[in-house]
Order: C-alpha cells, then sequence, then structure tokens
C-alpha cells in the first residue's frame, strides 16, 4: 500500500513537471495572441479594422499571400517527395552531407538565405562562362519585362527556399514509418519499382504528405527575411502580410501591424483547422 | 522447384557465402536458425529483394539470378503480413491480378474463388486496420496466391498467431500449398511448426546449411 501510495506521489509530480514545463511554451504562444487582441481591441475601433481589409494594397497582400503560400507549398511536395523517399530507402555515398545540406536552410538567419538568392539570380552563372546571369536568361526567354528579382517569382522561390526544407524533413520521417516490405511485396506481384512506389507507398504517406503540405504553406506565410532581400516589399507588387507587418511598424503605424498581424493568425489557424479536419476525415475514409 | 547454388549474398556488414540448397517441386522446405544467422537475407535474394553476390537460384527450369523480383512470379508472405493499409482485402487480392493485366472477370473470380479457400468473404469490404492477425495472415497469403505463382516464400507467417489460431492456418497453408502443386520455402523459429508442415528442414548455422528430410536422418 505504501510503496502504492509512493508511487502514485512520483507519477503525480511527474505530470505536475510535465505539464508545467510544457505549458509554459503553451502560455507564451497564448500570451502573444492575447496581448495582441488586448492592443488591438483598446486602440483600434472596429471601423479602423473594417476600412483595413477594404484597404487595396491589403487585399492584395493577402491575395498574393494566399497563392504564392499555396504555389510554395505545391512546390516543396513535388519536391519533397522524391527527396524524402530517396533519403529514407537508400543508402549512397555522401549521403550524410546531403542530408545535412538540405537542412542549411533551416538553420541559416533568413537574411542569408535572401541575400544568396540575390547573388544566386543577379551573380551567377560567373561573367566569364558568357551566357549572361540567371536573370538574363530568365529575361532573354520570357521578355524584357519578365524576371525574378523584386517580382513575384522572387516572393515564391524565397518561401519555397525554406518551406521545402521543412516538407523534405516530414516527408523523410514519413518513409522512414512506412515498412518498405510493403512496396517489396508490390514488386513481387509483378510492380516496377515505380508501379510500386505510386500505387502502395504514395497512398500510404497521404497523413505525410498533407502535413508536409501543411508545414510548408504556414511556412511559407510566415517567411520575411529571404522576401524583404530579394524580393523587396513593393506595395501592390510584392507585398505580403509578414512583409506589410513590416511597412506598418517601419511607417510608426502599430495599430495597422497588430490588425495585419491578427489577420495572419485568423488566416493560419482557418488553414490548420481545415487541413487537419479534411486530413482526419481522409485518414478515416482510407483506413477504415 | 527451387535450386540455389553457391549463393553468396551481403546485407551490410553480413555476409553468406557458399549456399546451396534444394527443394523438389510441390515440395516445402523450412529453413530454420537462430535470429540474425541470415535466414530472411536468403529468403529476400530468392524473391529479389537482395542483390546476389555470388551463386545461382533456379525456379523449375528458369535462372533467375539476375531477374528483378516483378518478373521471378514468387508469391511473398513477410512476416506479421505487411498488408497495405489503404486497401480493403477485396484489393489486396485483385492487387497481382491487376497489376499482371487479368480481365476484370478473370480478376473477380479469382478473388472469389481465392476468398472462399481462404474463408474471407466477409472480410472482403474491410481494411486491414483491426483485423485480427490470423484474417491478416490468411488476406496476406491470399495476396500472394493470387497470381498463382509456381513457388511461394513466407518468412515466419505464423510466429504473431495464438495457438489455436497457428494450428488453423498451419493446417490451411499446407493444403492451399499442396493442392495448388507449389513449391514452398518457410522460415520458422519453431521446430513444431516446422515439422508439421515440411517435408525438408534446413537449419542455418555459422552460415552453414545442414538439410532433413522429416522423415530421415540428417542428409547432408
Amino acid at each position: 500500500m505504501k510503496r502504492t501510495l509512493h508511487q502514485g506521489g512520483t507519477d503525480l509530480l511527474f505530470f505536475a513537471a510535465l505539464v508545467s514545463l510544457g505549458g509554459i511554451y503553451l502560455l507564451l504562444i497564448v500570451g502573444m495572441l492575447v496581448a495582441d487582441v488586448h492592443y488591438a481591441g483598446t486602440n483600434v475601433s472596429g471601423r479602423e479594422f473594417a476600412d483595413l481589409l477594404k484597404n487595396e494594397n491589403i487585399r492584395y497582400s493577402v491575395w498574393l499571400t494566399l497563392v504564392s503560400c499555396t504555389i510554395s507549398a505545391l512546390l516543396s511536395i513535388v519536391v519533397a517527395v522524391p527527396a524524402g523517399y530517396l533519403l529514407s530507402r537508400y543508402a549512397f555515398r555522401g549521403k550524410v552531407l546531403i542530408d545535412a545540406v538540405l537542412d542549411i536552410p533551416i538553420v541559416l538567419p533568413p537574411l542569408v538565405v535572401g541575400l544568396s538568392l540575390l547573388i544566386l539570380f543577379n551573380k551567377m552563372p560567373p561573367e566569364s562562362w558568357g551566357m549572361g546571369t540567371f536573370e538574363e536568361m530568365v529575361r532573354r526567354v520570357f521578355g524584357e519585362n519578365a524576371g525574378v528579382t523584386y517580382k513575384i517569382p522572387a516572393v515564391i522561390i524565397a518561401q519555397f527556399s525554406v518551406s521545402c526544407a521543412f516538407a523534405v524533413r516530414t516527408m523523410r520521417n514519413t518513409f522512414d514509418q512506412i515498412s518498405p516490405r510493403t512496396e517489396q511485396v508490390a514488386r513481387t506481384l509483378g510492380c516496377s519499382r515505380a508501379r510500386a512506389f505510386f500505387s502502395v507507398v504514395v497512398p500510404e504517406s497521404w497523413r505525410g504528405i498533407s502535413t508536409a503540405g501543411t508545414l510548408a504553406w504556414t511556412r511559407a506565410m510566415g517567411e520575411f527575411g529571404p522576401i524583404l532581400v530579394f524580393a523587396s516589399t513593393i506595395r501592390g507588387r510584392t507585398e505580403v502580410l509578414s512583409s506589410t507587418v513590416f511597412l506598418e511598424i517601419s511607417i510608426g503605424n502599430l495599430e495597422g501591424a497588430v490588425m495585419v498581424s491578427l489577420l495572419m493568425v485568423t488566416i493560419a489557424i482557418v488553414v490548420l483547422v481545415a487541413v487537419r479536419a479534411w486530413d482526419k476525415n481522409q485518414q478515416h475514409r482510407i483506413l477504415i | 522447384m527451387i535450386s540455389v547454388h553457391n549463393l553468396g549474398v551481403r546485407a551490410g556488414d553480413f555476409r553468406l557465402d557458399g549456399i546451396s540448397f534444394e527443394i523438389p517441386a510441390g515440395g516445402y522446405g523450412v529453413l530454420m536458425g537462430k535470429t540474425g544467422c541470415g535466414k530472411t537475407t536468403i529468403l529476400e535474394a530468392i524473391c529479389g529483394l537482395k542483390q546476389v553476390t555470388g551463386g545461382t537460384i533456379r525456379l523449375g527450369d528458369r535462372d533467375v539470378t539476375e531477374l528483378p523480383a516483378s518478373r521471378r512470379g514468387i508469391g511473398f508472405v513477410p512476416q506479421d503480413g505487411t498488408l497495405f493499409s489503404t486497401m480493403t482485402v477485396r484489393q489486396h487480392l485483385a492487387f497481382g491480378p491487376k497489376v499482371q493485366g487479368w480481365s476484370k472477370s478473370e480478376i473477380e473470380k479469382r478473388v472469389d474463388e481465392l476468398a472462399g479457400e481462404l474463408g474471407i468473404e466477409s472480410l472482403l469490404k474491410r481494411k486491414p486496420f483491426g483485423l485480427s492477425g490470423g484474417e491478416r495472415q490468411r488476406v496476406s497469403l491470399g495476396r500472394a496466391l493470387a497470381v498463382k505463382p509456381r513457388v511461394i516464400c513466407l518468412d515466419e507467417p505464423l510466429s504473431a498467431l495464438d495457438e489455436d489460431t497457428h494450428a488453423e492456418m498451419t493446417a490451411l497453408i499446407k493444403r492451399l500449398v499442396s493442392e495448388n502443386g507449389i513449391t514452398a520455402l518457410h522460415i520458422t523459429h519453431s521446430r513444431k511448426e516446422a515439422e508439421a508442415i515440411a517435408d525438408r528442414i534446413f537449419f542455418l548455422e555459422q552460415g552453414k546449411l545442414r538439410v532433413f528430410s522429416t522423415s530421415e536422418k540428417e542428409t547432408t
């Protein structure tokens, strides 16, 4: 009895430690959101918020955010599925190095990612090659008005460069958790490697694909540093919601910045809840 | 017939060399040995899932050593069934025939026939989630047998089953393999299981294979 009580006490202490330590982070997140809402509530009227939503620049910024994040997330999935599969299933020379390189966009300061993109597109290939820069090549192919730097493609590439790294990591973990036996069985039944991949592995990894897509989308929405350097924050052209916040702060409009921040929080919550609900429904449909 | 001659195979730092054995057409061979001795590696090499470093593998009169797994025509029943979590039992049974280009009516006929033989008609619309161990193994066996292979490889197919289900499945596998004239190679740790099902038992020990027939003394 004494032993049971002792164990009960230890368990209680253990759970109390888990909840309090984990709770600190939760409190920090909730605290930030409450602070934003409280600040907006005391400093911004409902009318001002309605005016913000009617503002042409803000509408454009919302539109560009939704479109660019969706394209970045789709591109991330297209790249992350094969990359994650290769890393998970095959052993090859230099794998450790490649694995580390794929994490570089996660660990690099965002401004450095932007700067590197700027140099890549505007200074490479080297002049001595006589081919012109990538930026010039794009203009040669798509016309003088086209281009990447300081234009919408730069927004998407900047978002993609970082969000794809998260998607690759997620897909690799997903494939690690799917037994290679499933595709091996498919191969003994007559499937080529490609057919086994598409008919067995992809359906089995659906949940991971959906998580990687969501993560890439939300990560792209939060991206700011690379966009600032590579795409700049040109009102009505390359302005996304994260850069709107920056622009509003830089002109001293803290109220505007908080309102846009709350708009971003709302969009993020709507997307996350919608994707999770859809994912749960799909998972139920797939498994049962 | 499965005929393995002087087989060499490597898995990381582990390697096996000079493995030779034969299971006559319609025979049932069981491969036994301690965990980690290389039983599954041999089975994978026969199925075409592991690159061999030497030797030959023949199935009947065909040398399949260099053939990909998809062209060997071997039914494979892995440990714990390894079912496709997104497919129904019906889709499992139809998978192989569909991949091999059977007509819709042939597939339907084969699925119904197999479901009857395996006693899983009531499960056809179910997905693997929630199936019992015995049910999973029946589905896995049906998936492997659907394309009417001449050879079947089973990797500890009964290890996770309770005693009653184990006896039931042993009898079912033995009956289906024998009725269809299939040559089988089966891995197990259980001496009792091996004696109940095999007509030839192989012991893999320290990289060497010893052969017994169940009715004879050690032969090689």
